[in-house]
């Protein structure tokens, strides 16, 4: 649906060269949820520009739909925007318009004729649950209200692409959440591709299927999100995971646990299957030792569980070693250096 | 010695019509060359829609020189393209002509100011949405900046309503004109009075109607 291939972006601010974007090669399938999450800097930004021409490469090519960017004149260019519709952190309504007036204005863009546009704006407002705002102002609305406008306002041309620049990043806990519920129903309700940018793990959690992490400007990481969620490789990525999932207690607890003499800590990761079974219970048992769950946590990962736990073990110091060697044929389980923690 | 009221008062409001035509006619012909210009020169900045650095620079310069002349100067300046164009220095429409020019100037930068505060993540929006360069112009930044161009417009016209009463002490006619031969050359304090109320009547009119007209707009 959309190829990066090799892209690099380059803007020269006076006589300094900023590398926004580097050799990326990605590509989105269709159908799919797609998340890039970086720090701010990070370039994602400009790489979801140059997906709707806002921005042109400086190297190597964008496709959409198989063709290819730089080779569409002016009107060709203005044509595929109609076709990937964008929403944004600070929604960019018109002011001067009602919320049936934005969500109508890319449809007047299209010449659409003005009944066909009536139903259509309709039609949307109910979709994201605005009908009776339709005569309100932009001001009139909340923050999650105004997205709700944005995402009704990009839906309107029918596009196959949806681009989130930050979507969800001005919005409070509870209408991110909404938010991406929505987004999820726009996806799975009209089969529109979604490629978003984020500097927040859990919406990458919550809603990508696959997730791309970058980084000064290049790709460091990308998989699928349960894969990359529960086997990072990048230093960066481990940091953003670490941001959703608490995987170790802060130092001044773990000097504590030391003090009082606490045993050895072993990290225990399941993932997906594995979850739903007593192993610990049963192997501790077996070897008879007892187990003490320190600190993790088990959660939902695309609809699959991932637990991530900090145990210790109490008994004879043979039969732990065996039950260790027992459960790592069954989960992934290692020792932590609580001291160097 | 005063002058006659019972024959001086069809005098006072043939001036005050001259005075209203001067600035309304003024301000329409001014208002469209200002939005012209004004537009050209934001879509030309550095990073707009049709970045022009040449036509920026020229009519940024354009602008600088023609508005820190003082009008009455410039007023008495351009008198000789004023006599080409409409064919004589002295009169209502001799006065609209510098009058036009300099407020298109000064409209122009106005129209710029409110066009950069328009939010460019709104632009943006519009481009994402296949908006071509035009039709940004005229259901984006026009709509955007309607509300702030009109107070500015106000602002423009009560300026103006100072310029045809410099323009009166050189032959332009209305209020300025009378103000000055009579109330001035003559000493009448009475026609000065008379003059002042109906200009400070006439600016006071002239905020309200822009006021209340930004403030439908803008909803506020």
């Amino acid at each position: 649906m959309i190829t990066f291939k090799d892209v690099s972006k380059t803007f020269t601010i006076g006589k300094r060269e900023v590398h926004a974007v580097r050799n990326v090669n990605l590509t989105i399938e269709e159908g799919e949820i797609f998340g890039i999450i970086g720090f701010s800097g990070a370039g994602k930004s400009t790489l979801l520009r140059l997906v709707n021409v806002l921005e042109n490469p400086t190297a190597g090519a964008v496709e959409v739909q198989g063709v290819d960017l730089a080779s569409l004149r002016p009107t060709e260019v203005r044509k595929v925007r109609r076709r990937i519709g964008m929403i944004f952190q600070n929604f960019n309504l018109l002011t001067s318009r009602t919320v049936a007036g934005n969500v109508a204005y890319p449809l007047k863009l299209a010449k659409m004729p003005r009944a066909k546009i009536k139903e259509r704006v309709e039609e949307l407002l109910r979709f994201v649950g605005l009908s009776d705002k339709a005569k309100d102002y932009p001001e009139q609305l909340s923050g999650g209200q105004k997205q709700r406008v944005g995402i009704a306002r990009a839906l309107a041309t029918s596009p196959d692409i949806l681009i989130c620049d930050e979507a969800t990043s001005a919005l409070d806990p509870d209408t991110t959440g909404e938010i991406l519920r929505l987004l999820k129903k726009v996806n799975k309700e009209f089969g529109i591709t979604i490629l978003l940018i984020t500097h927040e793990m859990h919406v990458i959690q919550s809603i990508c299927d696959k997730v791309a992490v970058m980084e000064d400007g290049e790709v460091i990481e990308s998989g699928g999100v349960f894969d990359t969620f529960t086997s990072p490789v990048h230093q960066t990525t481990k940091r953003f995971i670490r941001s959703v999932q608490q995987d170790l207690p802060s130092s001044s607890l773990l000097d504590e646990w030391r003090q009082k003499g606490g045993k050895q800590l072993y990290r225990i990761i399941f993932k997906g299957e594995v979850a739903s079974d007593p192993i610990l219970s049963r192997v501790t048992r077996k070897h008879d030792i007892d187990v003490n769950i320190v600190y993790g946590s088990v959660q939902e990962i695309q609809a699959k569980f991932y637990g991530n736990l900090l145990v210790s073990f109490d008994g004879d110091e043979g039969k732990t070693a065996s039950a260790v060697k027992e459960l790592d044929e069954i989960v992934q389980i290692e020792e932590v250096d609580v001291a160097w923690a | 010695m005063g002058v006659d009221w019972q024959t001086f008062w069809p005098r006072i409001v043939e001036a005050t019509g001259q005075t209203i035509l001067m600035v309304a006619v003024t301000l329409v012909i001014g208002s469209i060359f200002g939005i012209i210009i004004g537009l050209l020169l934001f879509v030309t900045r550095k990073g707009n829609i049709m970045e022009n650095a040449f036509l920026y620079q020229v009519i940024n310069f354009l602008i600088n020189i023609i508005r820190p002349i003082p009008f009455i100067i410039f007023l008495v300046a351009i008198s000789p393209l004023t006599r080409e164009v409409i064919g004589t220095t002295i009169g209502t429409w001799a006065a609209i002509f510098p009058m036009s020019i300099a407020a298109a100037f000064s409209i122009a930068r106005v129209v710029e100011n409110n066009f950069i505060s328009i939010d460019p993540g709104v632009i943006e929006a519009a481009k994402a949405m296949g908006a071509s360069p035009l039709q940004i112009i005229y259901t984006i930044l026009i709509p955007e900046a309607l509300g702030p161009l009109v107070l500015g417009l106000t602002f423009i016209t009560i300026s103006l309503i100072d310029f045809s009463a410099m323009a009166g002490t050189v032959g332009g006619g209305g209020l300025g004109h009378v103000a000055m031969t009579y109330g001035y050359q003559r000493f009448d304090t009475s026609v000065m009075i008379v003059t002042v109320v109906i200009l400070i009547v006439l600016v006071q009119l002239a905020q309200w109607v822009g006021n209340t007209l930004s403030r439908k707009i803008l909803r506020r």
